[in-house]
């Protein structure tokens, strides 16, 4: 019992990091049909601002309040990822829709050079661009209707970029000149350590489960719940998913199609910057941790389906617990008497890549009996 | 898209043809052996280019994972010249067993003690896995997103497969060749890349003619068929499954082959060849060359792969900007590469724009039809 109840947190707690990646892949995949490559590397960037953000809480101003950083960085990392995906959405990927596969190969373009960015790009710079994106693209929608109507908008936009500018060259300069750690560029991974008050261990049932793997379970839960509540209650949310279902026909009702594409987009980028939290918190941080997990999330989405969120959630945790299954032996130890052939393959997938390829081969397996996942969108077109 | 609507003149034609042999024979001669090995690397890569236009360029398929079957034929090329030259280490096995304490050959090993079983082997395995892993995907009429990522996805499988394998096929480390023996002869010498280099540049020029006959008559007409639309092609009676197989396996079997070639000559095979940018970045060669145009392909693989050497020695860290860059810039404002806008209204656009050019004037009715009923 203690044994399987460690195993379904195990899976739990991998499936949950998975959940929280694929979440915004999902939705985006659902309403654009655009799978985005840089996905990995939203969460890149939402790893990196948890790290810049512990970095700033340790400064003497802020030094009271350091064990809430990573409540801060939670809430940081999504407006931060989300803008870059806002940004990502306005300049290319709306010029490619209807070619999903050239879409594919621009954001693999997009990945490569926000891989090379964190390189080679002092983090406090990287800091003061992205404080500047925030303002420029935020800051004309902030004006009140009168203006936004006017023939001079233009000028109004353009003067609030050159004061997003200078404030982002401004705060860019201040961080590196506080912290030294974030004023020269660097190739090598960082580490992002959790405040005092989520190390250690929860005894559950009389089983110790590490406090960061609850964190993660715990912020997975609550992109979940807020994700469903925005999708079904909000006027947006309705926009949404009317759009995913019948795109043409929301267009013609007079819903801004245009509008419910930033939006996604943004929100799909910015749970990609939520999951970077997560991950940050499981290692370290370096400009391939996207890496890691995307094929996962990829496989996520192809499991689950685009028409319901249920379907990514079952699929994130049926994923994880089977790669707790396969890659830990666990099923020598639930079953320890069986026979010799059947143990020996056991043990043969029992590492982690090895359980991957086992997985993979499951998905295909999968895919033979229910081609579009676990709860396919019903239409009566020829595609889809 | 307008393919093969732009023709040389002859002669051209022709004196490209000699031009080109003359260089390939004079090429081993005139270039440094370094740089003639660079050349010949860059030369095997165009084969799978070609591959990758065939299935992308005509029949709309963008796989990520040509990479599993660069490998294969890698790996199938390794394993024979690895078990050829290892007389002389213990138990008659290749060096890198003893380190892991394995005695005995592993059993899928043997075959490879044959060079003709080797000689297939490189092109029919990789075909027949493409086959299977195609097969089973087009089966369920999984294409377009879902394709590329589960192509992705087993690529990333197979990587892992070779990565963790130590007993059997040295993992991570890979396979060395340049230290083998072939006919008597070390594989790294340059005597032997030389002629390597002949091989190969032969075996480009067989594999474009090949890749040409495959594209030519109701077959292409087919495949270009099915990447234009494919429930129509579905309705009109033909099995896409069948054709997306073939093709699909037809990619892989000169991906085996581009391979083993690039394995001889860069002297290592290893999972690195397995890594997700590797297959990218073949997907990009085709891009910027000119998709659906095969010589694309080609000049695409060896003209990017120089650069990528060139600005890499001189500048490492600027050629992710610049890859990036390119994937963006040859996706939104040169879609059909550059050969491709060559062939097409590119020049004769860009003259008019300038004012150097008088504007055909045409009726708008004609303009549309001429697209060859490709608009989409």
């Amino acid at each position: 019992m203690e044994l399987l109840l460690d195993s379904l947190f195990n899976g739990v707690a991998i499936g949950s990091v998975l959940l929280v990646a694929a979440l915004g892949l999902a939705i985006v995949f659902g309403l654009m049909g655009v799978i985005n490559l840089a996905h990995g590397e939203l969460m890149m960037l939402g790893a990196y601002t948890t790290y810049v953000t512990q970095l700033i809480f340790k400064l003497p101003i802020l030094k009271p309040f350091y064990n809430s950083y990573i409540i801060v960085s939670i809430f940081l990392a999504f407006i931060v990822s989300g803008v870059v995906g806002i940004l990502l959405e306005k300049t290319i990927i709306r010029k490619l829709y209807g070619s999903p596969l050239e879409t594919l190969l621009a954001t693999w373009g997009v990945s490569l050079i926000l891989q090379q960015f964190v390189r080679s790009v002092p983090l406090a710079y990287g800091t003061g661009l992205v404080i500047s994106l925030i303002i420029g693209l935020f800051l004309p929608t902030t004006f009140p209707p009168k203006i936004k109507e006017s023939i001079n908008f233009k000028y109004f936009k353009f003067s609030s970029w050159i004061l997003a500018a200078l404030t982002g060259v401004l705060t860019g300069s201040v961080i590196s000149s506080t912290v030294s750690k974030l004023s020269r560029a660097s190739a090598r991974n960082v580490d992002v350590t959790a405040p005092s008050w989520m190390r250690g261990q929860v005894e559950i049932l009389g089983t110790a489960f590490p406090k960061t793997r609850l964190m993660i379970i715990v912020i997975t839960l609550i992109s979940v719940v807020a994700i469903t509540l925005f999708l079904n209650q909000s006027a947006w949310g309705m926009r949404i998913r009317a759009v995913t279902q019948n795109r043409q026909m929301s267009d013609c009702l007079g819903i801004s199609t245009e509008k419910v594409d930033i939006i996604t987009f943004g929100i799909g980028s910015g749970l990609a910057g939520v999951a970077g939290v997560a991950v940050s918190l499981l290692g370290s941080v370096g400009p391939n941790v996207g890496g890691n997990y995307i094929v996962g999330c990829f496989m996520v989405v192809v499991l689950g389906g685009v028409g319901n969120l249920l379907g990514t959630v079952l699929a994130s945790f049926g994923i994880g617990i089977m790669t707790d299954l396969i890659g830990a032996g666990r099923l020598l130890s639930i079953w320890p008497d069986m026979p010799l052939t059947l143990s020996n393959t056991i043990n043969f997938f029992a590492t982690t890549s090895m359980a991957r390829v086992m997985i993979f081969a499951l998905i295909v397996i999968f895919l033979q009996f229910k081609p579009t996942g676990l709860f396919p969108q019903k239409g009566r077109m020829v595609e889809n | 898209m307008s393919l093969g609507k732009f023709k040389f003149d002859k002669k051209i034609v022709l004196s490209f043809w000699i031009i080109l042999i003359a260089l390939i024979i004079a090429a081993p001669t005139l270039l440094p052996v370094f740089r003639l090995n660079l050349l010949g690397r860059y030369l095997s890569l165009s084969i799978v280019a070609i591959g990758v236009d065939l299935i992308w360029g005509y029949t709309g398929l963008l796989s990520l994972g040509q990479g599993i079957f660069f490998a294969l034929g890698g790996y199938c090329a390794a394993m024979y010249l690895q078990i050829t030259s290892s007389s002389e280490f213990p138990n008659n096995i290749p060096e890198f067993f003893a380190l892991y304490g394995v005695e005995k050959l592993p059993f899928f090993w043997e075959p490879f003690k044959s060079p003709i079983f080797t000689f297939f082997a490189i092109w029919i395995i990789p075909a027949l896995v493409a086959g299977l892993i195609g097969f089973l995907v087009f089966r369920n009429r999984i294409k377009g997103v879902y394709f590329s990522i589960l192509t992705q996805a087993s690529l990333l499988v197979f990587f892992n497969f070779f990565n963790g394998q130590q007993k059997l096929i040295n993992g991570t480390n890979g396979l060395k060749t340049d230290v083998t023996q072939l006919f008597g002869q070390m594989v790294g010498s340059e005597y032997m890349q030389r002629i390597f280099f002949w091989i190969t540049a032969i075996l480009v020029i067989a594999a474009w003619f090949f890749a040409k006959w495959v594209v030519r008559g109701r077959f292409g007409n087919i495949l270009i068929g099915i990447r234009d639309d494919e429930p129509r092609v579905r309705f009109t009676g033909y099995n896409p499954v069948i054709f997306k197989t073939i093709v699909f396996s037809i990619a892989g079997g000169l991906a085996g082959i581009s391979g083993a070639l690039y394995t001889v000559q860069s002297g290592i095979v290893s999972p690195q060849f397995m890594t997700v940018p590797f297959s990218i970045e073949m997907v990009i060669w085709v891009a910027v060359g000119g998709r659906g145009t095969l010589l694309g392909a080609i000049l695409g693989a060896v003209f990017i792969n120089y650069a990528k050497s060139l600005v890499s020695e001189a500048l490492p860290a600027s050629w992710m900007f610049i890859q990036g860059g390119l994937f963006i810039l040859v996706v939104t404002a040169l879609p059909e590469g550059v050969l491709g806008w060559i062939q097409g209204d590119g020049p004769r656009n860009l003259l008019q724009r300038f004012g150097l050019k008088r504007k055909i004037e045409t009726y708008p009715s004609l303009e549309v039809n001429n697209k060859e009923g490709n608009n989409e």
